[in-house]
């Protein structure tokens, strides 16, 4: 394996009961590289960056993280998941916790960070997302795109190596899209590795290295985003890329 | 060109001046019906209320003569029932000198309960209090702890009975049965299928008996099963029983608090790297136990009100110490509705104190959590 690869799939495959998912993927993510997965609903796309933290099992084949590879071993898992940060499209934050809690309580659990680093680290990350002054409240007095952004500086309170973005877009109102996107293109700028599954492709053609559609469990196609938008290769991706965009 | 915009500036809400006279006519006189339902209740009012005066208060007897309340009786209650026996319904059979003793034990326990209701009074030394005040209750109330007598006479369990029975069984297994029931709602969604099993079977089997069974079975058939000598106390058994009776009930309470967490919060706990038990105490609990206070507190005051149960293993507490008190003596015994409404009173002091403090706590937590 090029030793500058971060996360690898091999072969893999996946089944929820009788529905095959994902279907023989191969993909290796270069460090420090940002890949945008698009594709129609029930692709697999989800399914295929939930893999890489874990949060579904793969049946057939191997991927690795970081150089771990992901199998029965629940101590393998937990270092995995400690170099993968996960930003959900439903934010996922803890409600009954303040901003400031969310983003303190896995360092303090997971990494043993004391309260008063882990408060450091936190308020740091806020001012990344640019909403340190909201750090007292609760997630849910805050807007959608407010809680987005909380969502991934706690992500990024575990100083991942590897940033999962599950459509961090698609359950906010079209004016706190923006807010959200801002914020991922500054991390892209900032060199951390990032996968992400979304429909927005003016993000994807800002700061992607390398767009990959998907169908059907399988990854059709992919490039650089220019080569990808001007001449898609397969049909299936011409006719997915007019109707994102057609409208 | 530009519309430029007519700024609107923000009023308050207009001030409405709503007289009695309008608020009888919308609350209470709308239409006929509403019209009807008023005068009726008033009607029925005007006739009960004066009616109950006269018996409770009016034609009552307070002093505890019972020639007196005879002559009384069906026009006016004798509370004097109450003056003359609520040594034995406070504290049952317990040897009437030493009833300092349940009465210290008891004032100790209250105390202590009341002061964990509140916030700032839960740390670690609370914990250490209440060890120290169960030693202290149970060292009260039988004279000897582990069998080193304190210089107190000693006084066996099946001498302990009224009140003191009652808080004790109802705190203490409402104290146990809590964790457990957190535990096996947690147990019956487990993916380990030996755990579930248990948990499901516990529950099941439990739920389809009633209390009065568990209770005798723990009293009568328990000790059949140990060899002999060796059957532990019988306050021991019924606490027992009323615990995993209890349990089982308030662990499906749990469970249902549980279902109402989206599956996102266990995502983004695992994806923090966050591990079952600190995903459950820190993350799932706090929200499902929040979801749920109405129906644990609902829980916990049944079975502070089921203690009255242990009765049928010849146990005194509460209402089975009005019993006793009551039923061997013939001058006092026509007069056993004001002895229950006294215990009532007792009952309902605690239930409603109970009820009141779940509501508190529900307000707490809604204001943590801004929905």
């Amino acid at each position: 394996m090029n030793p500058e690869t971060i996360v690898s799939f091999e072969k893999v495959n996946k089944w929820f009961g009788q529905f095959h998912v994902l279907r023989d993927i191969d993909l290796q993510v270069r460090k420090g590289e940002r890949i945008v997965i698009c594709g129609p609903s029930g692709s697999g796309k989800s399914t295929l960056i939930r893999c890489i933290n874990r949060l579904e099992e793969h049946q057939q084949g191997r991927i690795s993280v970081a150089g771990i590879e992901l199998g029965e071993d629940l101590r393998a898992i937990d270092q995995v998941r400690k170099q993968v940060g996960m930003v959900f499209q439903q934010f996922n934050l803890f409600p009954h916790l303040t901003v400031l809690e969310n983003l303190t309580l896995a360092p303090i659990q997971v990494s043993k960070l004391s309260v008063e680093a882990a408060t450091e680290r936190a308020m740091q990350q806020l001012e990344r997302v640019r909403i340190a002054e909201q750090a007292h409240k609760y997630p849910l007095q805050l807007s959608g795109g407010q809680q987005q952004r909380v969502a991934i500086a706690r992500a990024l309170c575990l100083t991942p190596q590897v940033m999962l973005f599950d459509e961090p877009t698609s359950a906010l109102d079209p004016e706190m899209i923006k807010e959200v996107l801002d914020v991922m293109v500054e991390l892209a700028e900032q060199g951390i590795t990032m996968l992400c599954v979304t429909h927005e492709m003016g993000f994807a053609k800002a700061v992607a290295d390398r767009v990959i559609f998907m169908d059907q469990g399988q990854i059709v196609e992919q490039n650089t985003p220019q080569s990808f938008f001007d001449h898609p290769q397969h049909d299936r991706t011409k006719d997915f890329l007019a109707k994102i965009i057609g409208h | 060109m530009a519309v430029s915009l007519n700024h609107i500036a923000p009023r308050t809400p207009p001030v409405s001046h709503t007289s009695w006279r309008l608020w009888l006519r919308q609350n209470l006189f709308a239409n006929r019906t509403s019209s009807v339902t008023t005068l009726t209740l008033l009607v029925l009012g005007l006739w009960l209320l004066p009616q109950l005066w006269s018996w409770a208060v009016w034609h009552a007897q307070f002093k505890p003569d019972a020639d007196a309340c005879q002559s009384i009786r069906g026009i006016g209650a004798c509370w004097g029932v109450v003056s003359e026996k609520y040594r034995i319904i406070i504290f049952g059979r317990y040897p009437f000198a030493e009833q300092w003793r349940p009465l210290l034990a008891c004032g100790l326990l209250v105390s202590l309960l009341v002061v964990s209701c509140m916030r700032a009074f839960w740390r670690i030394g609370l914990l250490w209090a209440w060890l120290a005040v169960w030693l202290a209750f149970f060292g009260l109330m039988g004279g000897r702890l582990f069998g080193v007598s304190l210089g107190l006479s000693p006084v066996p369990t099946d001498q302990w009975g009224g009140l003191p029975l009652t808080l004790m069984l109802s705190s203490l297994s409402i104290a146990l049965a809590f964790p457990l029931a957190v535990l096996v709602a947690l147990g019956r969604r487990s993916d380990l299928p030996a755990i579930k099993t248990i948990c499901v079977t516990y529950v099941e089997l439990v739920r389809g008996v009633p209390l009065i069974s568990v209770l005798f079975m723990a009293s009568f058939m328990f000790p059949l099963l140990m060899p002999a000598g060796t059957t532990p106390d019988v306050l021991l058994r019924v606490l027992v029983g009323i615990t995993l009776f209890s349990a089982a009930y308030t662990a499906e309470i749990v469970r249902g608090g549980l279902q109402a967490i989206p599956r996102g919060q266990y995502e983004a706990a695992a994806s923090l790297g966050l591990g079952y038990w600190k995903t459950q105490r820190i993350i799932i609990l706090p929200q499902a136990l929040a979801h749920v206070v109405p129906g644990i507190m609902n829980n916990f005051i049944a079975i502070f009100k089921d203690t009255s149960l242990v009765t049928i293993v010849s146990l005194y507490e509460l209402s089975g110490a009005l019993g006793l008190a009551l039923n061997g003596d013939p001058l006092w015994r026509p007069f056993k509705i004001e002895g229950y409404l006294f215990i009532t009173l007792i009952y309902f002091a605690f239930c409603f104190a109970m009820s009141r403090y779940s509501l508190w706590v529900e307000h707490r937590l809604q204001r943590s959590q801004a929905r």
